[in-house]
């Protein structure tokens, strides 16, 4: 099984992220469970949304507090929050920002993971300028798959899709296509291409 | 048809396959997005002939949804916590009458203090109302129970409520098998009443009905509850053959064929325990579950088949009946009563107000319960520090204040405390 953890502000997508990610991983032929952190939910405060992913049925229905990937979503949220509680040692993450892990100060964080499997994505610029809306989620779920290579982006594009036909869900997929040649030039330059996550 | 979906949505579906005739909501917290689900598929006219029927109060939902099914329609309602209580004198008038009426209930704690979460308070409170309650484990449950609760309930002509534990299924997105609606019909016939108000032929509903026979009329709304625990097998095992899948019955039993502990609990709780089960079989430590999917009525005669071999047992509930203990226990002693060599029983109360159940904390209970059993009720992860000082300070001073507040305070000044010791 393998599990995400996405942790962003009320009105940036997360539980829609979540969402998405499990209809992708579905379409695959996989079994997926997505759920919200559950709160009072309200624009601006910190929520958190899970997603499972499993060869077979998912049984467990405890909050995942050993994730495999984590979204940062939003990276205010590092002062606030211990987004990084148990994160995996051979974990992934994916932090939407435009500066770098050190400008961040997990540097250290990032580093103790394998080569290659910590990412920074200016996830919200890509957003704005496909979408016009700083919602990262989409572009984040492009960068998930080029990471991770758990489900293709074809996966996502699709999840995208029947979640929004038409203009916005187009807008959300050239975001995901955007985030996920970024990372992949990334995972390029540092010669660890080609990650296919065990489920 | 396979979807990944949410289990709001989902069950929105299976009702709307079941052709509800009326459907009475108030759609303001407490509520899911079941009866928006419901909405959508009359407005955009996916379901046709059912009227859909905003009111103004959970009281006036369920009054409506009485009337509606006195007037012969298939009628449904949902809601959760505080809106259960509300529509409290309703849910005794649509059993009190036999109608039947399905209602989901999407499990939530009940206030005071003022709590959103799941837990079973909200069904709890309702358990000695004359509903038929059953606790869905998985949201593909949640969907099937539905289809079967009508077919329940109209069979009996009483009401029944499914209970789907709040936020934990109705907002998780999962793979779900959505019948067809050629299945749903040849499983589910058009209701026929056993009484029906109308102007061709008038009858009068709700006597008033004094010592003569008040004992009576209760005993024949019991003894109807009796007659589905032999009808609820029957459904589930024709469920079973039309869908090809296992859902509803009275129990599920999981790896308890030798097992000496044997946990009981109801709801999503159960996918759980369930891990927590093949984690404990592969140290070699024999433990079983059986899953409770009739609460009312309460299957005692095939538990006590289910627990008799079984050394001890643990109750897990996200219940509370304050100055008792968990009302599941209690049911499940009354089950085990007079049995000779009955197993010991240890109740366990957990996931009150949405605290989550970790498998951790699992594999703790139940291990103490086979070294170190206990008398009385647990209170899973229990923060002893908190209640210890609350207790302390009401002790010591009169004007103590409000409990919740101290508790919260408490919980604060242990947050910054621990922070402190982080940085030092």
């Amino acid at each position: 099984m393998f599990q995400v953890r996405i942790h962003g502000r009320g009105g940036q997508g997360v539980v829609t992220g979540a969402e998405l990610l499990s209809v992708a991983a579905f379409l695959e032929g996989r079994h997926a469970q997505a759920f919200p952190s559950f709160g009072s939910e309200r624009t601006g405060a910190p929520v958190v949304a899970f997603c499972r992913i499993a060869e077979k049925e998912i049984r467990l229905r405890e909050p995942i507090l050993e994730p495999d990937c984590l979204i940062v979503q939003d990276p205010t949220l590092l002062r606030v929050v211990d987004v990084f509680a148990g994160l995996r040692p051979g974990g992934y993450l994916i932090v939407n920002t435009n500066r770098t892990f050190a400008d961040l100060h997990i540097e250290a964080v990032a580093s103790r993971l394998p080569p290659g499997h910590a990412v920074i994505v200016p996830a919200t610029e890509i957003a704005q300028r496909h979408v016009g809306r700083p919602v990262p989620n989409a572009a984040l779920l492009g960068a998930f798959a080029a990471l991770t290579g758990l489900v293709h982006l074809g996966s996502v594009n699709k999840a995208i899709d029947e979640a929004f036909p038409g203009r916005i869900g187009a807008a959300n997929i050239a975001a995901a296509a955007e985030a996920f040649a970024c990372v992949d030039a990334q995972e390029q330059a540092a010669g660890v291409s080609g990650h296919t996550a065990a489920v | 048809m396979l979807k990944q979906v949410e289990g709001s949505k989902a069950m929105a579906e299976g009702i709307a396959l079941c052709r509800p005739e009326v459907i009475c909501a108030y759609p303001i917290t407490p509520q899911t997005h079941i009866v928006e689900g419901l909405g959508e598929l009359v407005k955009d006219g996916a379901l046709t002939g059912c009227e859909y029927i905003n009111v103004e109060s959970e009281f006036a939902a369920l009054s409506v949804a009485i009337g509606a099914s006195a007037a012969g329609a298939r009628a449904y309602t949902a809601t959760s916590s505080q809106g259960l209580l509300f529509m409290a004198e309703a849910v005794y008038n649509a059993s009190g009458l036999g109608l039947p009426i399905v209602m989901t209930l999407g499990n939530r704690a009940i206030g005071a203090p003022i709590n959103i979460w799941n837990d079973h308070s909200d069904a709890m409170s309702m358990r000695d109302s004359g509903w038929l309650q059953l606790f869905a484990e998985t949201n593909q449950e949640a969907v099937d129970l539905h289809i079967q609760a009508f077919k329940l309930a109209e069979d009996l002509s009483m009401p029944v409520m499914v209970c789907v534990d709040g936020f934990i299924l109705t907002h998780a997105v999962e793979r779900i098998d959505i019948p067809t609606q050629g299945d749903v019909d040849a499983y589910l016939p058009p209701y026929d009443p056993v009484q029906v108000l109308d102007p061709a032929d008038p009858i009068s509903l709700g006597a008033m009905v004094g010592p003569e026979a008040f004992t009576e009329v209760k005993f024949l709304a019991h003894y109807k509850q009796t007659q589905a625990l032999r009808l609820i097998p029957k459904l589930s095992g024709e469920f079973r053959s039309r869908f090809g899948r296992e859902s509803g019955g009275l129990i599920r039993s999981y790896r308890t064929q030798d097992a000496e502990l044997i946990v009981i609990a109801m709801g999503s709780v159960c996918g759980t325990i369930k891990d927590t089960i093949d984690e404990m079989r592969e140290e070699g430590i024999a433990i079983g579950l059986v899953t409770i999917v009739s609460y009312r009525p309460f299957p005692s005669a095939a538990l006590r088949n289910a627990l008799a071999g079984a050394k001890d047992i643990v109750v897990l509930e996200k219940s509370i009946a304050v100055g008792m203990g968990g009302p599941l226990a209690t049911d499940v002693d009354e089950a085990l009563r007079n049995l000779p060599h009955a197993p010991h029983l240890h109740s366990a109360v957990a996931g009150l107000g949405g605290r989550p159940i970790l498998k951790s904390s699992l594999h703790r209970l139940f291990r103490q319960a086979i070294v170190q059993p206990w008398e009385g009720t647990h209170f899973l992860d229990l923060n002893e520090r908190v209640v210890g000082r609350e207790i302390h300070r009401t002790g010591k001073k009169r004007r103590s204040g409000p409990t919740a507040e101290n508790v919260l305070k408490e919980l604060a000044a242990q947050d910054l405390q621990r922070a402190k010791e982080g940085r030092a």
